[in-house]
């Protein structure tokens, strides 16, 4: 229409139809930007936390649930017969093989000790009690497994927290902790 | 369909004035009162008129609910008993928004069996289908935010486990989430975007039915029989014949809604619900609102993985997929004949596919374990079928019954048919074949 009918080249009015409505692209995607960005986790959200924890009342077999980023985060003191069922488990029958684990690297096993907060600290067990599937909280020592049991779609989790059973796809996940103390848990 | 047929005549002056300026009347007139309507309507087809109704009975109590409430996770509980208690009526105000999201979707669930059963999807309607299906959607998005508003343990634990459906996604799926939740965990940032979302959806919806309206003013209802219409005699006038019949079908309709209201205003809730939520224990059992249990049996049934989907993400894309599926319904079905009533196969197949939806919510409201787990695999799977197996073989190999010519000749032919004396051919008057 505007080009030029004689060279059949653009013309400066092609282009300038064209810059204004890029322009006109740009300067609309970047007044939708804030509206669409004030969605995300807002800075108070985000804001770095991490909190400690006493576990010297924890005898074995006992739990504690402590909330962490709006999340519950158990901590268990396991007790022997739990770590022996834990480890007595072969790899290939775990339906996620990773451990899941934010304090190893990504591709470690899903081993009792390394699901465990490590050599010498086996009986504790740390982790976002979190069921992977939708998000519910898993009861526990419940269960097919002895371990917890999320009762809102039935995914089964051993005394590891691994995954056993149903359509929970990973273990649950072990947050960055470590004993700042012998009784003294730092969790993030 | 106003103007080349309107029959719209103004007889005052201010009438006329108006009509010659902006004729709204006239699109009301051609549109309510003069628009030809099939005259073999049945009641399946009220519930049109039911849900334009239900839809302002929820805007109408949901904006005066909205003048009692408060959106933040310290007061929500406690204004909703707030406004049990305390403000005028507000009882009533409540249970009828309530119980309105349940009845709302009884008759949209009875709307959408009216329109697969008669083939009310079929060319040239598609539009007016998948518009109906946005309709559907819209609601789910409004029910689901609306129901977490209250801020009791079934509130807080639907939208966790709804919002998790994002997570099943590879890569992204945290993040959107996320940006769902405005945080890590379902708080007061998510609380607040779901009131706000929750006032806004009703008034898309309120968009998204004037369209389909309009679509339906388009190409004209369908009918029992699903034979077009062909004649004036096929018809009568929107106004009196189809707004009485709406209009008692509405009044029943209500009378079974307030019979909820006032006697048994809890019976589709549930009791978990006036617990205020508590983000550290997760009731023993969460289950979504009846009207979701169909689609929460089929997340659930897909227990294990296909391929490199796994269990979670074949669980969430199943329960989409049985939405989306209805979008491709006018394509699937390969039958030319629109009306169960003339096919004898189909009939079958259709009440089958009824009985299964409702044994898919049974099914949803049991424990997933077990038998039950069993059970919605092979409901889900028939659930699929119908659509993408089903329908499209049946078009191809079953025989239909005949077809009446007209409208016209099938409500005398049923008509003679009862009285048993007049054969059909004497009782049609020639101006029928017109």
């Amino acid at each position: 229409m505007t080009a030029n009918d004689a060279s059949g080249e653009p013309t400066r009015r092609d282009f300038l139809y064209i810059a204004t409505g890029m322009a006109g692209v740009v300067g609309a995607a970047t007044a939708v930007w804030p509206f669409i960005d004030q969605m995300a986790p807002d800075a108070s959200t985000l804001a770095a936390s991490s909190i400690e924890v006493n576990v010297a009342s924890l005898e074995p077999g006992m739990s504690l649930t402590v909330k962490w980023r709006g999340k519950p985060v158990f901590i268990r003191n396991r007790t022997d017969k739990e770590i022996e069922e834990a480890k007595a488990v072969a790899l290939d029958d775990l339906k996620d093989p990773l451990a899941r684990n934010a304090n190893l690297q990504a591709g470690a096993e899903a081993t009792d000790i390394d699901r465990s907060a490590g050599e010498g600290n086996e009986n504790w067990l740390v982790m976002i009690g979190v069921c992977t599937h939708l998000g519910c909280i898993p009861l526990g020592q419940a269960g097919d497994f002895g371990g917890w049991f999320c009762p809102c779609h039935g995914s089964h989790y051993d005394t590891a927290g691994r995954i056993r059973k149903g359509p929970a796809p990973e273990n649950m996940a072990v947050p960055l902790f470590s004993f700042t103390s012998d009784t003294v848990i730092k969790i993030g | 369909m106003s103007g080349d047929h309107s029959t719209y005549n103004p007889t005052t002056g201010f009438g006329k004035w108006m009509d010659s300026r902006l004729p709204l009347m006239r699109l009301t007139h051609d549109s309510f009162v003069s628009y030809p309507v099939p005259r073999n309507l049945n009641y399946a087809y009220t519930f049109g008129a039911i849900l334009s109704m239900m839809l302002v009975v929820q805007l109408l109590t949901g904006i005066v609910l909205a003048m009692h409430y408060a959106a933040s996770t310290g007061i929500a509980f406690n204004s909703v008993e707030h406004i049990m208690r305390d403000v005028n009526f507000g009882w009533l105000l409540r249970y009828m928004h309530a119980n309105g999201a349940s009845f709302f979707f009884v008759a949209v669930y009875l709307h959408i069996a009216r329109g697969m059963y008669y083939g009310s999807y079929k060319a040239p309607r598609e539009v007016l289908w998948i518009l109906g299906v946005v309709i559907l959607l819209l609601m789910m998005a409004t029910a689901f935010m609306g129901y977490v508003l209250p801020w009791g343990q079934m509130s807080f634990w639907g939208a966790t486990v709804i919002t998790g459906f994002f997570t099943a996604f590879p890569g992204i799926g945290e993040t959107i989430q996320q940006f769902l939740l405005g945080g890590f965990a379902v708080d007061n940032a998510t609380l607040n975007r779901f009131y706000s979302l929750h006032y806004l959806l009703p008034f898309m919806i309120a968009g998204v039915v004037v369209l389909h309206v309009w679509a339906l003013h388009v190409t004209g209802q369908t009918n029992p029989t699903g034979i077009e219409i062909k004649s004036k005699t096929d018809t009568v006038q929107f106004t009196p014949y189809a707004t009485i019949k709406d209009g008692l079908a509405t009044s029943v309709f209500l009378l079974v809604f307030c019979w909820f209201v006032f006697y048994m205003p809890n019976f589709l809730g549930h009791a978990d619900n006036y617990i205020q939520a508590n983000s550290l224990k997760t009731p023993a059992h969460i289950v979504p609102e009846w009207y979701f249990l169909p689609f929460y049996a089929i997340l659930r049934a897909i227990t294990f993985s296909i391929g490199p989907i796994d269990s979670k993400l074949g669980g969430v894309l199943a329960m989409f997929g049985s939405i989306a599926v209805l979008f491709l319904l006018p394509w699937l079905d390969t039958s030319k004949v629109r009306s169960a009533v003339y096919r004898p196969w189909y009939k079958l197949f259709f009440w089958l596919f009824v009985a299964n939806a409702i044994f898919l919510g049974w099914l949803g409201a049991k424990p997933a374990e077990g038998t039950y787990t069993t059970l919605a695999q092979i409901s889900t799977l028939f659930y699929f079928a119908f659509f993408l197996v089903i329908l499209p073989v049946l078009g191809l190999i079953e025989t239909p019954r005949r077809l009446p010519n007209s409208i016209t000749e099938a409500v005398l032919a049923k008509r003679s048919g009862s009285g048993g004396s007049k054969p059909a051919a004497a009782a049609a008057s020639p101006e029928t074949r017109g």
